[in-house]
């Protein structure tokens, strides 16, 4: 007899105490104030007297074993065998002595990890999977996101910006990598292409019909065979039809580009949380170092570390000073693609004689 | 275990520069392990051609519907060593907190089962270890299920939760995070594994206003903490910040950004707040972290519909519970209860693959609130409807039924 099958203990989310460093146990719920002594150092004191010091750094997130193993090593010599990550990939090591923290910082310095990404600096990029693991990319996010944070390496490390400032980047238009003051996407800009030989095949058809946002897509009948077609006008080129359909063939080595969006903050302080705007397309996806879109990123970065007011993030920034400057500011050219047409549009449209000179 | 490496010029540009690479990870692997030899291979046939190579398919482990994302290469017959490369989800702890033991056993484990390279973490939340044969998927996923780790969401079903550091470390947290996070998510374990609602449900858990989960972006349900009674003012340590940085730089700073104006620097350096008028925007919380923080009286505000583009566009989340108590056993009780009314309304009102919030925008909000057997509140909008196109016969009776409410 064959042995049985292992079944899953079902746990679920695993409880977070046996994890976590023994002063942020000790201390849980009990924080009253903190600082920051440098760039990518926090300094937290709790009301039991408790001090807690934490280093971040910056990780490359697509991690191999030997990268993680070398990192646990530095958290076993310096910070007690703990650490956390956070929401954007950084690594945090606390430590309960101050006299540990520069030690631990030219640690992570000596094996490459810059240290940063608090305050008012530029953090690491959230992203997607891109050509490494997804199934639906136009471009490759791990790449996009270490040639920038190359480029942007001075910003991670410092904390000069306005404020903190979130980047994210996505490879295709369902943007898994979420708003940001700044957000790389890659924008389709051609319908897409369908294999009628694989559709037959593949596809089920009445659900790649609904998942179409404007109704471009119908059944249709190809060389006798029951297919799909794509009434082009219609058409976003929004890629939806495509993880459901692979014979609906969106991506593409010349029309899948780069879009630049800015403005987006969940964050409640002070203004409500906002969704990101187009600011630019047609950037080539150009790889292995997208030097157009890192340029672009940074003319952005630069325009709004100048003009910025302390505190504003950057859709806080472009609020005051209106969207007609920004364009100005950034030399980007405004557009008839940049005005909305979609569901909602009229409520991004000016209802007032406000204009600035 | 030594295939030759595949020449990747494009890749190896992407090991120069401060920040540290991926490629230079994989490489490493690729040392001993053929599929991240071929794994480098069929990126740098993708970046040379701009095009990407996986499609999905089926995988999965006994006892679970879904939480593998199958990947088959297109182009096996050029580097067959990646031709499967599935990832595995796995739920971490709330707020990410590890011990290296923890860390290292999932390295030897990836390292024995899998490609070894592992993202920490998806945005949405899960540990990702990337690169795995369909053969292996299951003895790998025995190993970390014994470790105590379960498998993350996929396809329509409850994703992982995400919680930010807060009561961990973080002193504006004003409620319990992790615990909400795990009573919430727990409770639909059945959910998680087995892929049954109309389309994909995140929960997204955030001490204050701030909102470092980024839950009003990006979570079905998204819970915040707030305060509803005065913000705690140290007014000795307002005038040593004051002392420090300047009447102007406070005036300019903290009073000024004020989203309500309703804060005032005084002649003698104390800080007046008109609580009444405070949004809980937590800006000047965040500029005088000693001086000020959130007041005693906390609880959370739930949003619910946050999602990205996907049918109809970016939605931030609309707020369906302006405050609610977190501290009693029974105030999470009622937490859970919440989410599992919101789940179970959606499940039954939401079509196939309409995430929460564009069944809201389909059928109002008023209907989801009276679905959830809750009441409206002016908060729940920015400002009362401005077209006439209503009718408005029902006024009378609706009044006469608050008036009954309230009269209990
Ligand atoms: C069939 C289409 C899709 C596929 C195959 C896909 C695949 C994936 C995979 C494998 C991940 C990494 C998962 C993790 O965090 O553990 C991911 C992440 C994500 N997905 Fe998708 N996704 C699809 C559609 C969408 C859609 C429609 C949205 C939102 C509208 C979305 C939002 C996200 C977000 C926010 C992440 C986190 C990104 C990351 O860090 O990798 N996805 N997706
Ligand atoms: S959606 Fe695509 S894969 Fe699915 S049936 Fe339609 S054409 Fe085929
Ligand atoms: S790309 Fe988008 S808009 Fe065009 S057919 Fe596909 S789903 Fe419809
Ligand atoms: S959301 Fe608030 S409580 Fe949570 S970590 Fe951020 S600032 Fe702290
Ligand atoms: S929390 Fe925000 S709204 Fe409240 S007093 Fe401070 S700055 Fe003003």
């Amino acid at each position: 007899m064959s042995a049985q099958p292992r079944m899953p203990t079902e746990s679920g989310t695993p409880d977070h105490f046996q994890y976590m460093h023994p002063t942020l146990r000790r201390n849980y719920g009990q924080w009253s104030w903190h600082e920051r002594p440098r760039p990518g150092v926090l300094h937290h004191v709790s009301r039991t007297g408790d001090q807690v010091w934490t280093v971040r750094a910056g990780t490359q997130r697509q991690m191999d074993v030997h990268t993680i193993r070398k990192l646990c090593d530095i958290a076993d010599k310096y910070a007690d065998g703990y650490v956390r990550f956070t929401i954007r990939s950084n690594i945090e090591f606390m430590v309960a002595d101050e006299k540990k923290v520069k030690p631990l910082i030219e640690a992570l310095t000596k094996e490459g990890f810059p240290i940063g990404g608090t305050g008012n600096s530029v953090s690491m990029i959230s992203h997607t999977q891109g050509w490494l693991h997804c199934d639906i990319p136009g471009t490759d996010a791990s790449g996009v996101v270490k040639s920038l944070m190359d480029e942007l390496h001075q910003e991670f490390i410092n904390e000069d910006m306005p404020n903190r400032v979130k980047i994210t980047t996505s490879c295709c238009q369902i943007n898994c990598g979420g708003q940001g003051d700044i957000a790389i996407n890659v924008q389709h800009t051609k319908p897409p292409r369908i294999n009628h030989d694989l559709v037959a095949n593949l596809c089920e058809r009445p659900s790649v019909v609904a998942r179409c946002p404007v109704a471009a897509i119908r059944p249709a009948m190809v060389n006798g065979r029951p297919s799909l077609e794509v009434d082009e006008r219609k058409c976003i080129c929004c890629g939806a039809c495509y993880p459901p359909c692979p014979p609906m063939q969106i991506n593409d080595p010349e029309h899948s580009k780069i879009a630049i969006w800015v403005g987006g903050k969940n964050s409640n302080a002070r203004s409500k949380p906002s969704l990101h705007k187009l600011v630019a397309a047609g950037i080539p996806n150009n790889p292995p170092r997208w030097p157009e879109a890192a340029a672009v990123v940074k003319k952005i970065l630069a325009v709004y570390k100048q003009d910025a007011h302390a505190w504003e993030r950057m859709g806080e920034w472009v609020e005051r000073i209106g969207w007609p400057r920004f364009f100005e500011l950034t030399g980007l050219p405004f557009t008839k693609f940049h005005v909305d047409n979609w569901r909602g549009a009229r409520a991004s449209l000016n209802t007032s004689a406000h204009v600035r000179f | 275990m030594s295939k030759k490496m595949h020449a990747t010029p494009m890749l190896d540009q992407l090991e120069s520069g401060p920040w540290p690479s991926f490629i230079t990870g994989i490489k490493r692997l690729a040392k001993d392990n053929d599929m991240a030899v071929d794994l480098l291979g069929q990126l740098e046939h993708s970046y040379e051609t701009r095009k990407g190579y996986w499609k999905g398919g089926t995988a999965s482990v006994i006892g679970y519907g879904g939480g593998v994302i199958p990947r088959f290469s297109e182009v096996a017959e050029k580097f067959p060593e990646s031709k499967e490369f599935h990832t595995i989800r796995i739920m971490p702890a709330p707020a990410m907190h590890y011990d290296t033991a923890t860390l290292r056993k999932f390295c030897d484990i990836w390292e024995k089962f899998g490609s070894g390279l592992i993202a920490l973490h998806g945005q949405t939340g899960d540990v990702m270890l990337q690169g795995c044969t369909t053969e292996n998927i299951q003895p790998a996923f025995d190993e970390f299920n014994k470790l105590g780790f379960d498998m993350g969401g996929a396809g329509p079903s409850v994703r992982t939760g995400m919680s930010c550091v807060g009561h961990a470390r973080c002193e504006h947290s004003c409620y319990d995070e992790g615990r909400a996070h795990r009573e919430v998510l727990n409770s639909f374990i059945d959910d998680i594994h087995r892929p049954a609602l109309p389309y994909k449900f995140k929960f997204k858990f955030s001490g204050c206003g701030n909102d470092c989960m980024n839950s009003v972006q990006r979570s079905d349900m998204a819970v915040i903490g707030t305060w509803r009674d005065d913000i705690q003012v140290d007014q000795a340590e307002v005038k040593n910040f004051v002392k420090a940085k300047g009447r102007e730089y406070v005036i300019d700073n903290v009073t000024t950004r004020c989203p309500t104006q309703c804060l005032k620097l005084k002649a003698d350096d104390t800080l007046e707040i008109d609580n009444r008028n405070c949004v809980r925007c937590m800006h000047c919380i965040n500029v005088m972290t000693k001086a000020l923080s959130p007041g005693k009286d906390r609880g959370v505000t739930i949003l619910a519909g946050g999602k990205r583009t996907l049918k109809i566009g970016d939605l931030l989340g609309t707020m369906i519970v302006p405050f609610m108590k977190l501290e009693t056993d029974e105030d999470f009780g009622k937490l859970v209860a919440l989410s599992r009314n919101l789940m179970e309304f959606w499940v039954e009102n939401g079509l196939e693959h309409e995430r929460c919030g564009e069944m809201i925008e389909r059928i109002g909000l008023n209907n989801l609130i009276e679905g959830l057997g809750m009441e409206v509140d002016p908060n729940m909008v920015r400002h009362p409807r401005t077209n006439p196109y209503v009718r408005l016969d029902g006024w009378d009776d609706e009044i006469e039924r608050l008036k009954q409410v309230k009269a209990g």
